[in-house]
C-alpha cells in the first residue's frame, strides 16, 4: 500500500481566545457566556488543528426605526423592529441568534439625536431582556459616541460586553472604558492589515489585554469589494498562525449592514426579472456574504434576516461536523 | 513545480567546460531557470536529466479544456493556495445537472432557464458555462434523446454523467467533436471510461474514496497514455470536501505531487436550495475547479456567480467601472455633480453611500485606470486638468446647470487649480465615502 498522501502545515501559534457575557459569579447577570477565536488552523481544517469554537451570530438591532430598510427586510421584520427590546428577544429566542448587537444610530447629532440617559436605558433593558452577551455600537460620529459609549460602557460595567468601534483616529477614550469596566473592543481598520495591526499594537499599549480586542477588517459585500476583505482576513490569519501576536485576535464582519446596501438586495423583481424572486435574492446576498467570511476566518458574524440568519446558523454547524474519515 | 537556479545546477555536469558560451555550470543554471537558454547548448547533459528538467517545466496543475470554440472553458494549471500570494487563474466552471428522466416539458422548461442565466456584473458578462446531464433512467435510448434536446436547445459545453461505457458511447457518437466532459462515477468502470474517452480525445472526471485512490488511477491512466483527467470529491460532509480540495491542491504545488496535479470538481447533490448555495459558495472559495449545482433560479445562480468573480478577480488588477456620468436616483438640472475615480470599490462605496443619502446625484467616474483617488492623484490621473477635459468631453454644462462639482477631501489642494481650469465652482467634499450622507443633507439645494 502506498504511503499516504497528506500535507499538514505546522503552525505556530493560536488565535487569542475572547469570551464574551459574564455570569452572576464573574460579576455580571448573563445567563448564556461565549467564547470566540483559539483557531490552530485555517478554517474548517480540523485535521490539522483545533479550532474550538463555533463562529457565531449576531443579530444587528437599531435604537430608533430605520426608515430606508430594503422590502425583504421591512416586512420580515414587521411587527417586531419597531421596538429593539422585543427585536433582540423575538431573534434570539424565535430564531437562534448567538448575541444581540444594539446599533446606537439614534444619537447621532444630524439624526435622530437621542440622548445619552437614552441610549444607557435602552442598552439597561436589552441587557434585562436577553440572557446572552451584547455587542454595542456607536453612531460613528466621533465626538457623540466619545461622550455616550462611556456612559454605556460605566452602566453595564462587569458583564463583559464588546463595545465598538475603535478606529486609529479615535480609540482612545472608549479602550479607557472598556479597560476601566471590563469589556472588549472591536478594532475597526480600512481593509488594511497593516493598519489593523498598527491599531491592535495602540490599543494594548494603552493597557488592553490583548484577549479583549477583535478585529473588524471591514468588510464589503458580495459584489462589493468583498474580496478586498477576503485576502486581508487571509493574510492576518495566516500571519496570526504564523506567530504574529498583534495579528492573532479573532474577526467580526458586519455582514448585514453590508449586504442589504447592494442593489442586488434591494431591487425589486419587476425592474429586474433575470434576477429573480427579491426576497430569496436579498436573503442570498447576505448567506453567501456570510459564508465566504467564515470561509476567510470570520469569527463572529452580524446578520439582519431572520431566515439568513437561520440558513447560515444551519450551515455553521453542519462545517462544524468533524469529518468521519 | 518549476525548480530554481540552483536545483538545475545540482543536475549539471559541473565541469565548466564553458561549451554553453557561460563561464560556470552556475551560471547557465541561473539562465535555464529564468528560461533565458535552452539546455540544448550543454553537449554532456545526459537524457534523465533533459526528461527531468521537462518535467519540471510542466504546470504543477494540469489545465484541463472542455468544449470547442467560444464557448470552451479551461480549468486548472493553477498556480497558489491565496489568492493574495498573485491570483486564481482559471474561474471555477459552474454547471448545472440536468436528469434525463425528465419529462419533456418540464426539461424544456429547465433549458430555457438556464440559457438565461447569464447577467453583466461590473462590466463583465458572467453566466454558467457547463450542462451535466445525468443518466438517471439508466436507460441509453432514453439518455441519447434527452442529449439530443439539449444540444438542440443549449450551445454551453456539457457533461455527460452516463451510467455505462455503453450508453457513454452511445453519447459520444453524437457529440464526441464538442469535447464534452465525461463523468466516471463507478471506480470500477473506470478501466473502460479510460479507453473510451482516449480514442474520443474528450477529457474524463472520475471518483475515487480517497487521495490515495485519485493518484493510483492517475498513473495507471497515465501509463495508458492518458491525462486529461479531473478529481471528483466524493459525497461527504462539506468539511471533509474542503479538507480533500485543500490537500489536493496543496500536495500539487507544495510538494509536487504529480498524481493529483489534476484541476477538482465537486458535485453538490442537495435539492434544499438555500444548503447548496451554502455549500458551493465554500467550494468556490476553496478551489473546485469545477462546480455542479441542481438549482436553475437566477435568485441562487447570481450570488454564486458573483462571488466567483470576486474571488477570481486579480488582486493585482483592480475592477474598474466604465467612465461615464451616473445618474444615482430621481436626479434634474439641479442634483448635485461628484466625482471619483474608476476604481470600481471607490466608486461602489460612493455609490452606495449616495443611494443611503437618498439625495438624488449625478457621479461622474474618471477613467483612472483603476485606481483610488489618491493614488490616482498622485499618479496625474485624476488632477485638475482630467476633471476639466472629462467636464468637458462628457458635456456636463448640459447635464446639469449649477455649474459646480463635489470634490473627495482628499483631493481638497486641487480646488483652486480645477476651478481655474474648468471654470466650474469646486465643493470640497468628505475626505471618506462614509461622510457623504450628512455631507449631501447639508449642502444647498442647486
Amino acid at each position: 500500500m502506498a504511503e499516504e498522501l497528506k500535507m499538514i502545515t505546522t503552525w505556530s501559534q493560536a488565535v487569542c481566545e475572547m469570551r464574551l457575557g459574564a455570569g452572576r459569579q464573574e460579576g455580571g447577570s448573563r445567563k448564556v457566556t461565549l467564547t470566540v477565536g483559539g483557531e490552530e488552523t485555517l478554517p474548517f481544517l480540523f485535521k490539522e488543528g483545533a479550532l474550538p469554537h463555533t463562529p457565531l451570530i449576531a443579530v444587528e438591532i437599531f435604537d430608533v426605526p430605520q426608515d430606508d430598510e430594503p422590502e425583504a427586510l421591512r416586512r420580515d421584520l414587521r411587527g417586531i423592529s419597531k421596538d429593539p427590546v422585543t427585536w433582540a428577544k423575538a431573534m434570539v429566542e424565535d430564531i437562534g441568534a448567538d448575541l444581540v448587537c444594539v446599533k446606537l444610530a439614534g444619537i447621532h447629532p444630524d439624526g435622530a439625536n437621542t440622548s445619552a440617559g437614552q441610549a444607557v436605558n435602552l442598552v439597561t433593558k436589552i441587557l434585562g431582556a436577553v440572557d446572552r452577551p451584547l455587542i454595542v455600537l456607536g453612531c460613528g460620529e466621533a465626538g457623540r459616541d466619545n461622550e455616550v459609549l462611556p456612559l454605556v460602557s460605566e452602566a453595564t460595567k462587569g458583564e463583559r460586553l464588546l463595545f465598538g468601534d475603535a478606529v486609529q483616529e479615535n480609540y482612545k477614550t472608549l479602550t479607557a472604558a472598556c479597560i476601566a469596566d471590563g469589556h472588549n473592543i472591536i478594532a475597526e481598520s480600512p481593509i488594511d492589515v497593516n493598519i489593523a495591526k498598527q491599531l491592535n499594537i495602540l490599543i494594548s499599549d494603552l493597557g488592553m489585554p490583548l484577549d479583549r480586542i477583535i478585529i473588524n477588517p471591514t468588510i464589503g459585500a458580495l459584489g462589493y469589494g468583498l474580496e478586498y476583505a477576503y485576502s486581508i482576513m487571509e493574510r492576518a490569519r495566516n500571519a496570526a498562525l504564523s506567530g504574529d501576536r498583534m495579528l492573532a485576535m479573532p474577526f467580526i464582519c458586519f455582514v448585514g449592514q453590508e449586504s442589504w446596501r447592494a442593489k442586488e438586495a434591494k431591487v425589486p423583481a419587476s425592474e429586474s426579472p433575470a434576477w429573480g424572486d427579491q426576497r430569496e435574492r436579498g436573503i442570498m446576498w447576505e448567506v453567501v456574504t456570510a459564508m465566504s467570511c467564515l470561509q476567510a476566518g470570520a469569527d463572529i458574524l452580524t446578520m439582519r434576516h431572520p431566515q439568513a440568519i437561520k440558513i447560515v446558523k444551519s450551515e455553521i454547524q453542519e462545517l462544524m461536523k468533524k469529518a468521519q474519515s | 513545480m518549476a525548480l530554481s537556479g540552483l536545483d538545475i545546477y545540482k543536475l549539471l555536469p559541473k565541469t565548466n567546460c564553458k561549451k554553453c558560451g557561460f563561464q560556470t555550470c552556475l551560471a547557465f543554471a541561473m539562465q535555464l531557470a529564468k528560461k533565458a537558454v535552452s539546455l540544448d547548448k550543454c553537449p554532456s547533459v545526459g537524457e534523465s536529466v533533459r526528461l527531468k528538467l521537462e518535467e519540471a517545466s510542466l504546470p504543477a496543475i494540469r489545465l484541463v479544456e472542455i468544449g470547442t470554440g467560444e464557448r470552451r472553458v479551461a480549468v486548472g494549471q493553477e498556480t497558489v493556495l491565496f489568492r493574495h500570494e498573485e491570483k486564481f487563474h482559471h474561474p471555477t466552471a459552474i454547471g448545472l445537472i440536468v436528469e434525463d428522466d425528465l419529462p419533456v416539458a418540464e426539461l424544456d422548461r429547465t433549458l430555457g432557464q438556464i440559457r438565461s442565466l447569464r447577467f453583466e456584473r461590473v462590466g463583465q458578462q458572467i453566466g454558467v458555462e457547463l450542462v451535466a446531464l445525468r443518466n438517471t433512467s439508466a436507460r441509453t435510448e432514453v439518455f441519447v434523446e434527452q442529449l439530443r434536446r439539449i444540444r438542440a436547445a443549449v450551445s454551453l459545453p456539457l457533461v455527460l454523467m452516463a451510467c455505462s461505457a455503453e450508453t457513454l458511447k452511445a453519447a459520444l457518437r453524437l457529440c464526441a467533436s464538442e469535447r464534452p466532459l465525461v463523468y466516471c462515477p463507478k471506480a470500477t468502470d473506470l478501466e473502460a471510461f479510460v479507453t473510451v474517452c482516449k480514442e474520443s480525445h474528450v477529457p474524463l472526471a472520475f471518483r475515487a474514496s480517497s487521495l490515495e485512490e485519485f493518484s493510483a488511477a492517475t498513473k495507471k491512466a497515465a501509463q495508458a497514455g492518458f491525462a486529461d483527467l479531473v478529481l471528483d470529491i466524493p459525497e461527504n460532509t462539506t468539511t471533509e470536501r474542503l479538507w480533500q480540495l485543500t490537500q489536493i491542491r496543496r500536495l500539487s504545488l507544495k510538494k509536487g505531487e504529480r498524481s493529483l496535479g489534476f484541476p477538482t470538481m465537486v458535485v453538490v447533490n442537495t435539492a434544499v436550495e438555500s444548503e447548496a448555495v451554502c455549500q458551493a459558495a465554500a467550494y468556490i472559495a476553496k478551489y473546485a475547479s469545477i462546480l455542479l449545482v441542481r438549482t436553475t433560479k437566477p435568485e441562487h445562480i447570481l450570488p454564486l456567480l458573483t462571488l466567483r468573480q470576486n474571488i477570481y478577480t486579480d488582486p493585482q488588477k483592480p475592477l474598474q467601472v466604465e467612465p461615464n456620468v451616473y445618474p444615482v436616483g430621481a436626479v434634474s438640472q439641479d442634483s448635485p455633480l461628484l466625482v471619483t475615480t474608476n476604481f470600481s470599490l471607490t466608486y461602489y462605496t460612493v455609490l452606495g453611500e449616495i443611494e443611503s443619502s437618498r439625495r438624488p446625484c449625478y457621479l461622474l467616474c474618471m477613467d483612472t485606470e483603476g485606481m483610488s483617488v489618491l493614488t490616482a492623484w498622485a499618479a496625474e490621473k485624476f488632477g485638475a486638468e482630467q476633471i476639466a477635459d472629462t467636464l468637458t468631453k462628457f458635456k456636463l454644462a448640459d447635464t446639469v446647470r449649477h455649474k459646480s462639482i463635489v470634490i473627495p477631501g482628499y483631493v481638497a489642494m486641487m480646488s483652486g487649480d480645477l476651478e481655474d481650469k474648468s471654470g466650474w465652482r469646486v465643493v470640497v467634499g468628505p475626505r471618506e465615502a462614509s461622510g457623504l450622507p450628512v455631507f449631501l443633507k447639508n449642502l444647498a439645494q442647486g
